[in-house]
């Protein structure tokens, strides 16, 4: 273990010996080992002082960090609803046949596992996987076969056909967002010519809000921010993206990561901050070289760095951080917890980041579309921003469209704008409903297509999947109430509890065995989940079933058992213990239901 | 005391000082909020969800909530004692709470909370999970069966023993409580059964080995009065109080 030992003497003095540290350690020995090996964690915790206990809690609580080895390659599908709806689950079979894996079991020799993991962001080119991080869209029974080969081959990842690697932006609809580019640079000018106070009075005559989907006021939380006194305020970027269905995030990092960066830099500069994070989802790891690059880019011109721009005590810089596959860092103090190297458990709020967030410090932390907004409202104005979108909503809002169409991709449009349309230019027909927000947001129906896309009507994160009139629906609210069990960080009862409850009566639907009496209690634990869960997964885990049992209550109701009640326990489930025992397997060892 | 610093709960005033949480001053008035993650001894958690209310309309939290003049707060209407019964019942459902076997009967938190709610099954499918025992301590036995998750031990250890002897680890319905210590056996830790850690248990998943049944059955903590009147285990631990009534009238 001589070279793990010096692998992570390198590592601690790139990346830091302190506890805030230690995710992006794991993350790094991960990459390297595809686990991280007892021997590492032991070494750690000598390094940075810490009970082993704490990073082995940590490496549970992130899914790409393993404490056994998964193999030389490690392959997973993407398991979004769209994915499936393109036969991911086919790929996957037809790969582990082809490999003689189980899904998510290391073959015996190390060359291999092959599992399933949440939305990766690709669902405009799926179906899709990552082997050891990279991505791989567009997959066929070709691409299937030649991944076989390859892997039994040992051909390292990265010498595997570059096409393989080919991610689209896929742009299909510019509007004032992506078709107004500017100078590098330029936003910081306008903060150095104009001030700070009349930038933010731009924003807040711009009407920006945050385009997470919240929609706070960006202005204000600057404000707020800026007006803490402390030792120190932090910019963060939330480039966690793991809505399913949303991949907008994906593309404005690779097509307009300058301006991101130039929006937190315009941000610093207002708030007084020295040390910004962009956190970066597991997932989009093939993007970070680019990023870094730029990055350096910006340090290079000045545009980062000691004395921006010439303005003395300007200092500012910007750190990539690397999630883990966790949904719930998504959501901004889990992130912050994150980006301090913990467990992504959501905070108790009051206090909220911006008066208390990255090591207690008031903290901005805003999604990437949010600071492209912000730097290009700098350079254009107010006004020129709030000539689009609608009085509570201004300017524009991308969309990451995905399943029944035949033009996905990323649509821009002004905020307003109606379902109808957005349907109608991307190429939909016969359209059954269109999940928009992702899993937590809203399944609207054809008789509401007529609404906008706004914060005052259907507010999104830009997530927007469309089923056709040929998809059991059912099956997406049983992929969303899977990602939610697995996705849940387990901190409140309502969520880790009820949200596996909940999903396990949806399997029960599914399967055809659930009662009036199971809708019933569907309701009553979303009820129980949406009033008193402790963060908003837990309150909109809900979502999925509670929307489709009240606009779609067909889906259920068809699959019903016609009888008022139908236990939950399963006789022959409950022999399994005694067949073990006997070793029988036999007809007779099995109890038979009639359906 | 200005009427500004008073928040209404079920009709009354309570008074709270600046930077007060809802439960602290409502305790403190001697009002019962139901609660188990929380310990007023120790800074809120947040993690059961059973001291729900229901705040000028908007269920909140009340143990990390701070308290202010304009709060009308519901406490006990059937809406709130439903949500509340329904978390304890998903408590129940998640682990292996057989009361009648457990030494912690009749003081455990977990079910006098749930008596004070008036829950009479646990209502939702068992997991019944597999769930082991650690006895490899000398003087402590761990029962995963009856954990709740409510980190009191994590919080005690780590901050008042400073031994971080517990943690929870994995997430969703797969988190679990484990400890520090090489082999993973709470044998191997530091905990000691001095430490307040080891005492701070609501229910009866951290308990003394080689005491049994010293308090018989019908005597104990909540057999004769009610958890609204009684308090905490924890509380009652730390005063050093017997564990019976001390009222054999009651």
């Amino acid at each position: 273990m001589k070279n793990l030992e010096s692998f992570i003497d390198e590592l601690l003095s790139r990346i830091g010996n302190s506890p805030d540290r230690l995710l992006q350690l794991l993350c790094e020995i991960q990459y390297r080992y595809s686990h991280i090996p007892a021997e590492a964690v032991k070494l750690l915790a000598d390094q940075l002082r810490t009970p082993p206990v704490q990073i082995l809690t940590v490496i549970d609580f992130y899914a790409f960090l393993h404490r056994k080895a998964r193999g030389k390659y490690d392959i997973l599908f993407s398991d979004n609803i769209t994915d499936r709806m393109l036969g991911n689950i086919r790929l996957l079979n037809s790969l582990c046949k082809k490999l003689g894996v189980k899904p998510g079991v290391p073959r015996s020799d190390g060359q291999v596992t092959v599992g399933l993991t949440s939305c990766t962001g690709i669902c405009d080119q799926g179906p899709a996987l990552l082997v050891n991080g990279m991505v791989i869209s567009r997959l066929t029974d070709q691409r299937i076969h030649r991944i076989v080969g390859l892997v039994e081959a040992g051909i390292p990842v990265s010498n595997w056909p570059q096409q393989f690697f080919v991610v689209d932006d896929n742009i299909q609809r510019q509007d004032k967002l992506l078709s107004h580019g500017i100078i590098s640079g330029s936003a910081i000018d306008a903060l150095l010519v104009k001030g700070g106070d009349a930038l933010l009075g731009w924003l807040d005559q711009s009407g920006l809000r945050g385009r997470g989907g919240a929609g706070f006021k960006t202005a204000t939380k600057w404000r707020y921010c800026r007006d803490t006194p402390a030792e120190e305020h932090y910019v963060v970027c939330n480039a966690d993206e793991g809505e399913p269905g949303t991949f907008k995030d994906r593309v404005l990092l690779n097509k307009y990561a300058d301006c991101v960066f130039e929006g937190m830099t315009l941000c610093a500069g207002i708030i007084g901050a020295k040390r910004g994070f962009l956190y970066l989802r597991g997932e989009y790891l093939y993007l970070r070289e680019a990023l870094q690059e730029k990055l350096q880019k910006r340090r290079d011109t000045n545009l980062l760095g000691k004395d921006i721009l010439g303005r003395q005590g300007f200092d500012f810089d910007i750190e990539i951080h690397m999630g883990a596959g966790a949904y719930i860092c998504g959501e901004e103090s889990a992130l912050i917890e994150s980006l301090e190297g913990k467990r992504g458990i959501p905070r108790n709020r009051p206090p909220f980041p911006v008066t208390s967030g990255y090591q207690n410090q008031p903290t901005v932390v805003n999604n990437v579309e949010t600071f492209v907004a912000t730097a290009r409202i700098a350079v254009f104005g107010a006004d020129w921003f709030r000539s689009a979108g609608t009085e509570e909503s201004s300017g524009t809002k991308l969309l990451s469209i995905s399943g029944d169409c035949a033009r996905p991709g990323i649509y821009e449009y002004p905020y307003g704008v109606s379902i109808r349309q957005v349907l109608e230019d991307c190429g939909a027909s016969d359209t059954q409903a269109v999940q928009i927000s992702g899993a937590a947001g809203a399944t609207i129906p054809p008789q509401e297509f007529y609404r906008k896309i706004a914060f005052e009507d259907i507010p999104t994160g830009g997530s927007f999947m469309i089923f056709n009139q040929q998809r059991d629906l059912l099956e997406m609210v049983q992929n969303f109430s899977r990602f939610f069990c697995h996705e849940s960080c387990g901190f409140c009862t309502p969520c880790r509890v009820g949200g596996t409850l909940m999903s396990n009566l949806v399997e029960k639907v599914m399967v055809g065995h659930a009662t009036s009496y199971d809708i019933q209690e569907m309701q009553n634990i979303g009820l129980i989940m949406q009033k008193t869960a402790h963060c908003g997964l837990g309150s909109t885990a809900p979502n999925p079933v509670l929307d489709t049992l009240n606009k779609f209550p067909g889906i259920y109701s068809e699959r019903l058992l016609n009888r008022s009640y139908e236990p939950a326990f399963d006789l022959d489930a409950a022999l399994e213990t005694s067949r073990h025992l006997t070793g029988r397997d036999d007809e007779g060892a099995h109890i038979r239901y009639e359906k | 005391m200005s009427t500004k610093n008073t928040f209404r709960l079920d009709g009354k005033d309570i008074p709270f000082e600046d930077g007060e949480t809802v439960m602290d001053a409502a305790l403190k008035a001697g009002e019962y909020i139901p609660h188990l993650c929380h310990n007023p001894d120790y800074p809120p958690h947040g993690s059961c969800r059973v001291c729900v209310v229901d705040v000028n309309g908007r269920h909140m939290c009340s143990c990390t909530l701070p308290a202010s003049g304009n709060m009308d707060i519901d406490n006990s209407s059937e809406a709130i004692v439903d949500k509340r019964r329904a978390l304890l019942q998903m408590l129940f459902v998640e682990g292996n709470h057989t009361c009648p076997a457990c030494e912690k009967s009749g003081a455990c938190q977990l079910q006098a909370v749930a008596y004070s709610t008036r829950m009479l099954s646990p209502h939702f499918t068992h997991f019944f999970p597999k769930r082991s025992i650690d006895a490899s301590h000398p003087e402590v036995v761990f029962y995963f069966n009856r954990c709740i998750l409510c980190g009191l031990c994590v919080r005690v250890s780590r901050d008042v023993d400073k031994k971080s002897v517990f943690a929870i680890s994995g997430r969703g319905i797969d988190s679990k409580l484990v400890f520090n210590s090489l082999s993973g056996k709470l044998g191997d830790s530091e905990l000691a059964a001095t430490d307040e850690a080891a005492s701070v248990c609501p229910v009866g998943a951290i308990l003394p080995k080689f005491v049994g049944y010293e308090v018989p059955i019908g005597e104990r903590l909540y057999d004769t009065k009610p958890i609204s009147v009684v308090g905490d285990v924890a509380a009652n631990h730390h005063a050093k109080r017997p564990l019976v009534s001390d009222d054999p009238n009651e």
